[in-house]
This record gives C-alpha cells, sequence and structure tokens, in this order.
C-alpha cells in the first residue's frame, strides 16, 4: 500500500455482538447517524466467541485496530460471555507488543442495544485515534 | 468441485443505490472467487427478488447465496425462506448488510460503494465455509407464565385461559389490580375505575385455568424456548388461605398502625392488612417488618380474634418449580419520587401530593373516603397542577411518561365536579399531549369547565408571601411563555404529575429472564417498531408499562398481543431451535476440561471413558465460549467456525492488499479456469 501519512485511511475490524452492538449499529443507521467508513463489522453472537485467534488474524492482514464490543457488564444475552471477552482482551493486550502492536490498536467496549449514537461516536472516535497512531506496523514487517 | 455462488446486490429503492454504486458492487462481485452469477435488483426482499434467487438456484445450479441489502436482523429469514423454497439449505446464505452500516451512515459516495465491495468480498469469502445445518424441533409445553398482574398481566392471563391453555400469574404484592386498582376514574371516558377491573379481578381468582399465586416473586429461571424451568418463591402471609374468610376482624383488632403503601402513604393500614376490600384474593397477610408479634414476641391479637382459626405464625417461605413454554413480562412501573426536585417541595410542604396520592384522595376507599380535602379536613378553593414532573426532563427522565396530560385534565375535571365550580384550577404545561381516542374531545371539555392551563414549567413552590393574598397559600411561581410573563398563582393544594419510571429492581428482574433494558431502562422490545411485544430472548414476551409510559387501553392491547404471541407457540407445540450449536471434535479434543468451567449452561459433559469434553447439544444456545477459549481448537460453532470467520476478516482485509486492479485479476482467474475446463 502506497499510503502516506497524511491521508492514512485506517482499516478497522469490528467484531460485534449481535443482540447489543450489532443492533445499536443497526439503530445508528436507521437514526442516520453518520460515521466515518473505516469500520467493517463482523457479526458474532457473543463477544465470549470471540478467539483471540480472531483479533491476531485481523490485525495481521492488514486491519489498523480492532474493536470487541458487546452487551454492557451484566447484560449479557449468554449470562456472562462478555466477561470472558474482557478477560481475554485483557491477556491479548499484554501480548500484543510482543508482535509489535501497540495495545491501543485492540479496544474493547460496551455498547448497548438501544445505544446508537455511542455506537456513532465509538466509531468516530477510535477511527480518528488509530489515524493519529498511524499505520501499522505488523502490516509491512509481517508476512502471513 | 468448487461452489457456485449467487450474489445479489439490493438497491432498496434508493435507500442503498442513492449513496452505493449498486452496479459497481455488483460488477466487483461477479469477479470473485466462485462467483456464478452477480445481479443487482430494486427490492431483493420483493417477490420478483426472491423469485431471482429461487431461478437461479434452479438454473445455474448456485450451491451458496450471498444477498447484500439490509441488516439480517431484519430479512436474513425471508432469503433463508427463498433458498429453502429453492431446495438450498438455508445455512448456505449469508447476508451482508449495505444499508444500515454502509449507504445510511457514510456520506461519501466512494466511501460507500468501496465498503460495500468489501463487506460483499467478506460475505463471498465466508460463505465458501458454510455447512448444511438442520433445525431441531422441540415441543413447547403448553403451560404459559406471566409475570404480574397488574392490569396488563390480568388481559395477557385471562386471554390465554380463554383460549383453553393454562397460566401461571405470579404477582409479587399480597393482591393483584397493580396500579389501576389505586385509581377512582380512568380518562377520558370517566368510567369508575373499579367497576372495571375488579370483574376482571375477580374473572382471574376464579378462573380454573389460571394459577394466581400472589405475593411470591420468580426467582430464577432455566431452559430455553419452549422449555422453561420457573422457581418461584412464595413468601409466608401468615395466613391459611383456606381457612381465612376474608371477614376482617384480625385487621380490625391488629394494635399495629403504618403508612400503607396502597394510600401512596397518606393513609394508614394495620399490621395484618390487605390492599383494599376489593383486593383479590381478599385475604390478608402480615408485614413482619411491622408486627409486633414477629418484633417482640408477643401480641397475637389477631390470632386470638380471628374465628376461623386461619392465623398461622409458623408458615415457612416455599419455593415451587414450574414447567412452562413461554413467559410474559408484564412487572408494571413506579412513579418518580419527586423528593430530589426540591423547588417542588414535596415532603417539605404537606399540601403537595403526588399524582398517585391524589388518586388515592380521590378513591371512594382512600383515606379521604372519596373527598378532595387537605390535610386540615376543608376542600382546597384553588388548585395547582403540574405537569411533567420528572419527565422531559433531561435532568431526570427525558422521555415523555404519556399519560401525565390526561390525567392531568381527569383531576381537573374531578376537582370542579366534586367541590364545585368555584374551585380554582391552574394547570401548569409545557405542550398538551392529548393523542389518544376521545382525549382531545375531553381535553376541549375540561378547557369549556373553566379550567385555567398556564404554559410554562413551574420554577418553584414556595410558602414565602410576598402579598396578603399569598400569606398561608402554597405560591406557585412560574413563567408564562405564551404571555412571556412571571406570574405568581397563590393556590392551597399542589398536585405534582410525576414520572413513569421503570421499577426500581428492573435491572435485577432482567437479568433473572435474560432480557435487556433500553437506554431509559425500561424493558427492551426485540424491535421498537416491528417487535414491540417480544424481546430478544425467544419465548419472552413483554406486556404493559414495563417496556415504557403506557395508559389503560395501551397497556391491555400490549397485553392482548402477548398472549397472542404466547398463545402462538403454545397452540403451534413445537418451536424450531437454531442448530447453531457447539460441536467439539473429539479426535482433537486432549480432555483440558477448561470448556466444562466455561459453559454458563453446564452443556458440556465430561466423558471420563474417552477422556474428552462432549457438548448436550440440547442445552447449547451456541454463545461460543468454549469455542473463543479452546486451546486445541477442538470446540467450534456450528455456522460460527474458525474457517468461516477466518475467511471473513481475510474477505474484509484481502482487497486492501490488491496491486493490480481487481477486473484484471478476475479476467487471470476466468482465463485460467477456462484452461482448467
Amino acid at each position: 500500500m502506497d499510503r502516506t501519512e497524511t491521508d492514512f485511511e485506517p482499516t478497522i475490524v469490528a467484531m460485534v455482538c449481535n443482540w447489543c452492538t450489532y443492533t445499536a449499529a443497526d439503530l445508528a443507521g436507521t437514526a442516520r447517524m453518520i460515521q466515518s467508513p473505516n469500520v467493517r463489522l463482523i457479526r458474532m453472537m457473543c463477544t465470549g466467541m470471540v478467539d483471540p485467534k480472531y483479533v491476531i488474524k485481523a490485525l495481521l492482514s492488514g486491519a489498523d485496530a480492532v474493536l470487541i464490543s458487546g452487551c454492557h457488564p451484566g447484560d449479557c444475552h449468554y449470562i456472562n460471555g462478555n466477561y470472558k471477552a474482557r478477560r481475554r482482551v485483557k491477556l491479548l493486550q499484554e501480548i500484543l507488543p510482543r508482535f509489535g502492536i501497540e495495545q491501543e490498536r485492540l479496544k474493547l467496549t460496551w455498547i448497548g442495544a438501544s445505544d446508537g449514537n455511542e455506537f456513532a461516536a465509538t466509531i468516530n472516535e477510535l477511527t480518528k485515534r488509530i489515524k493519529e497512531l498511524g499505520p501499522s506496523a505488523a502490516k509491512s514487517t509481517m508476512v502471513i | 468441485m468448487a461452489n457456485r455462488i449467487g450474489v445479489y446486490v439490493c438497491h432498496c429503492g434508493t435507500n442503498i443505490a442513492g449513496k452505493v454504486d449498486v452496479e459497481t458492487v455488483a460488477t466487483y462481485a461477479s469477479g470473485l472467487k466462485n462467483v456464478a452469477v452477480a445481479r443487482d435488483y430494486k427490492f431483493m426482499c420483493s417477490d420478483p427478488g426472491q423469485e431471482t434467487i429461487i431461478r437461479d438456484i434452479r438454473k445455474l445450479g448456485l450451491t451458496r447465496v450471498v444477498v447484500a441489502s439490509c441488516s439480517p436482523r431484519l430479512h436474513e429469514k425471508t432469503f433463508q425462506n427463498a433458498c429453502l423454497r429453492a431446495g438450498l439449505n438455508p445455512f448456505l446464505f449469508q447476508m451482508t448488510c449495505i444499508r444500515e452500516h454502509c449507504s445510511w451512515v457514510i456520506e461519501d459516495r466512494d466511501e460507500a460503494t468501496k465498503k460495500a465491495e468489501h463487506l460483499v468480498a467478506a460475505a463471498v469469502n465466508r460463505v465458501n465455509h458454510h455447512q448444511e445445518l438442520y433445525s431441531r424441533k422441540e415441543k413447547v409445553h403448553p403451560d404459559v407464565m406471566v409475570v404480574g398482574a397488574g392490569i396488563a398481566g390480568i388481559q395477557a392471563a385471562l386471554d390465554i385461559s380463554k383460549a383453553g391453555f393454562n397460566v401461571h400469574l405470579v404477582e409479587r404484592g399480597p393482591s393483584i389490580g397493580g396500579h389501576m386498582a389505586q385509581f377512582d376514574k380512568t380518562f377520558p371516558t370517566l368510567d369508575c375505575a373499579a367497576c372495571i377491573s375488579t370483574p376482571k379481578m375477580v374473572a382471574v381468582s376464579q378462573e380454573r385455568r389460571i394459577n394466581l399465586l400472589t405475593y411470591s416473586e420468580v426467582e430464577k429461571v432455566t431452559g430455553f424456548v419452549g422449555n422453561y424451568t420457573v422457581t418461584v418463591k412464595r413468601k409466608p402471609r401468615y395466613v391459611n388461605e383456606n381457612l381465612c374468610t376474608g371477614c376482617g376482624l384480625c385487621m380490625e383488632k391488629c394494635p399495629k398502625k403504618v403508612p400503607s403503601e396502597f394510600d401512596e402513604g397518606i393513609g394508614k393500614r394495620k399490621a395484618i392488612y390487605r390492599n383494599s376490600p376489593q383486593s383479590v384474593p381478599n385475604k390478608p397477610v402480615i408485614d413482619v417488618e411491622n408486627c409486633t408479634f414477629f418484633r417482640k414476641g408477643k401480641c397475637r391479637v389477631c390470632e386470638k380474634n380471628c374465628p376461623s382459626g386461619a392465623i398461622d405464625f409458623t408458615q415457612q417461605e416455599t419455593e415451587l418449580v414450574l414447567d412452562v413454554g413461554s413467559i410474559i413480562l408484564a412487572t408494571g412501573f413506579d412513579t418518580l419520587d419527586p423528593t430530589p426536585l426540591i423547588t417542588y417541595g414535596f415532603g417539605r410542604y404537606p399540601e403537595v401530593y403526588t399524582g398517585l396520592q391524589f388518586e388515592r384522595i380521590n378513591n371512594a376507599v382512600g383515606p379521604t373516603g372519596g373527598k378532595i380535602v387537605m390535610k386540615n379536613g376543608k376542600a382546597p378553593d384553588s388548585v395547582a397542577i403540574v405537569h411533567c414532573v420528572g419527565s422531559r426532563d433531561v435532568n431526570h427522565h427525558p422521555y415523555c411518561s404519556r399519560v401525565c396530560c390526561m390525567y392531568a385534565l381527569k383531576y381537573d375535571h374531578l376537582i370542579k365536579d366534586k367541590i364545585g365550580h368555584h374551585v380554582k384550577v391552574y394547570n401548569f404545561y409545557i405542550d398538551m399531549r392529548c393523542f389518544g381516542k376521545g382525549y382531545e374531545e375531553f381535553y376541549r371539555r375540561v378547557q369549556e369547565e373553566g379550567v385555567t392551563f398556564v404554559r410554562g414549567r413551574p420554577a418553584e413552590i414556595t410558602d414565602q408571601a410576598k402579598t396578603p393574598q399569598e400569606e398561608g397559600k402554597l405560591v406557585v411561581v412560574c413563567e408564562d411563555t405564551l404571555l412571556g410573563r412571571t406570574l405568581r398563582v397563590p393556590v392551597d393544594m399542589v398536585v405534582l404529575c410525576t414520572a413513569m419510571e421503570p421499577r426500581k429492581d428492573t435491572a435485577q428482574v432482567a437479568r433473572v429472564f435474560g432480557v435487556s433494558q433500553g437506554t431509559d431502562k425500561f424493558f427492551l422490545e426485540e424491535h421498537p417498531k416491528l417487535g414491540p411485544v417480544s424481546t430478544a430472548t425467544d419465548g419472552i414476551f413483554l406486556a404493559g408499562a414495563c417496556q415504557g409510559p403506557k395508559d389503560i387501553p395501551d397497556a391491555v392491547s400490549h397485553a392482548a398481543g402477548a398472549a397472542c404471541q404466547a398463545l402462538a407457540m403454545a397452540a403451534r407445540g413445537e418451536v424450531t431451535i437454531s442448530p447453531t450449536t457447539s460441536w467439539i471434535n473429539p479426535d482433537i479434543c486432549v480432555g483440558c476440561r477448561i470448556c466444562v468451567g466455561l459453559c454458563p449452561y453446564s452443556a458440556i459433559e465430561f466423558d471420563e471413558r474417552r477422556h474428552i469434553a462432549v457438548v448436550n447439544e440440547a442445552m447449547c444456545k451456541g454463545c461460543g465460549s468454549c469455542a473463543g477459549y479452546c486451546p486445541s481448537g477442538a470446540a467450534q460453532i456450528r455456522h460460527f467456525t474458525e474457517k468461516a470467520v477466518f475467511a471473513e476478516i481475510e474477505g474484509l482485509l484481502d482487497p486492501l492488499h490488491r496491486i493490480i486492479p481487481a477486473a484484471v485479476v478476475d479476467d487471470l482467474w476466468s482465463s485460467k479456469m477456462k484452461q482448467e475446463a
């Protein structure tokens, strides 16, 4: 990719829970809340099924950041899947620097089904933050 | 043999085509690996749209289908059924959302088109790894549980029992009836609330198909749609319901008086009490916290005076386990406590009442016997009614509580009717919202009765008099926004139309039943327009004000809708259970047992003989906790397998790495295919 720092448009992969954040994304869409186009959603049934491998795979395949988002704590459709996600993300953030990836490139948030505006805000904010951070080094250094 | 994928890009009128260049997306898709056909069409969900898919599956021998249109939460089933009609397994279908997540939220046409292309590429990549799955059918237990016996719960229970199915009606309080039982009249017809609700309450108690469980709470819910097991905690009444005749002698003799919750604290009740003489069941309960016997060990006055020997201090809490097919939540609402709105002086000035307190003052069996009087026993000469207390207020509840305008008008009429035309009634409102059948007409009628309407939210209610006329009165300080002038209105009594809000323990109840709460903390429906009764949890429905503020007709119709949904399941007798459950590959599993501990549904057992973990598919709900962790990769969620997700990620990110234009790659690819052929 021949992108320069100035016109850097990050690619962000979001793995979101079907019951909360995916619904919030739909709501943000229905309400026409303009969002930066850099985020691509992958629908999961629960953040608890997000295997750390998926995150690493995405980051090594060219994503500049990964967003994992699920139901608010205590509100999981599957009782406690989001707590499991929280634990995994925490551990994963410890490991990422060893791949040459900044911890900030993996973000975990809770966005409930009715939080359409929060979804749009999160997307815009994250895109802005990753733009500041610049392209992921993993893309150029790692060969998959 | 390679898959033959059909890709269909929907215009959705101009909803998608207005921002996304759908033709470009379809052309791009036609160049992707394994894509046999890619089309764009005005409305894919329409009959001709679905027919196109069916025809292509049959004629072109498609083995996979991708539709790029709206959210799969809206139309995934529609297209899965189209595949099914053409003889293709519905799980060989993938939908990607280029409307809600693309055309509606991206301003730039090129960016939106690019994102749509990436999403289509991901879907095409993923669908290659889909496997045929078969839903299983489960029997539905015919019984239904209704939680909460206010007017909504009562309506739902009666409707279900009328259809010939059994209902367990669980109510937390000692009597059924809910808030409606506290009212005197209902708007706009001025029906006597008791006259229309009491017969329904009695019908509930007499209907043999309704198992009425008052003074009970649901403690635990397990199982899945059609087969829920509910544990109900039955609190001890300390009164033997079979022996008690409801004569009321115990309550008469009980020496302990406390403020009555049913009378909103303005009336008194005894430590052994029932809500009102219309209570159903008409049997009292002993309130342990206030009963002298339970607190000090002696008294037993009620026991001595009971002619039928029904008092039983030895009763214990019991647990009841019930099997039901579906559950209707009708847990109702609370009203906002206006004490924190200190400028209104509730709790400080004795003549400031909440709406519900005023209902009790009006009620014939209330503390004043239905007479509108102040604490000194005299009728007020002037009354201020303050609208939107805690509603439409960003500091409390931003939403409109829907009922306050109308019950305020009802109070206006009742005051004029009961005390006399000379009474001055002032309404302080922001907007009058009289949206229902006969509501606007009622507004007009009340205006004609000589009620004063002041547009503006009061700033303060004070007893600090500035003129002799204000002496000994409450003064409502307000800006009349129509006149643009500050007013000081001296009145004898103030009624605060307090907001309807979710029950205090909604979060805990939501957790027990596995339903979500919306931004305003009411229970969240499945879809605001098309699924206002169902929740994201199959087989759990909502009725009445637990979903949002409602007046009586709305709550009743909502409840009838919920009853209908529950009946549809019970009458059909079976439900389709999604096959997207977990599967542990016995050849890979090393028997570490991590998944066993992670499973929130205890659906994974350990097979000691083979030393592997085994999934009980009847209990698995497909959350993927096991698959997300399994160190060996043995645990996989069907339809969300590692291969499928990896393919989806690659599909999303692959286009980034394309150095040569896609068309060239596709040409190379097709020539290669030709050579191979």
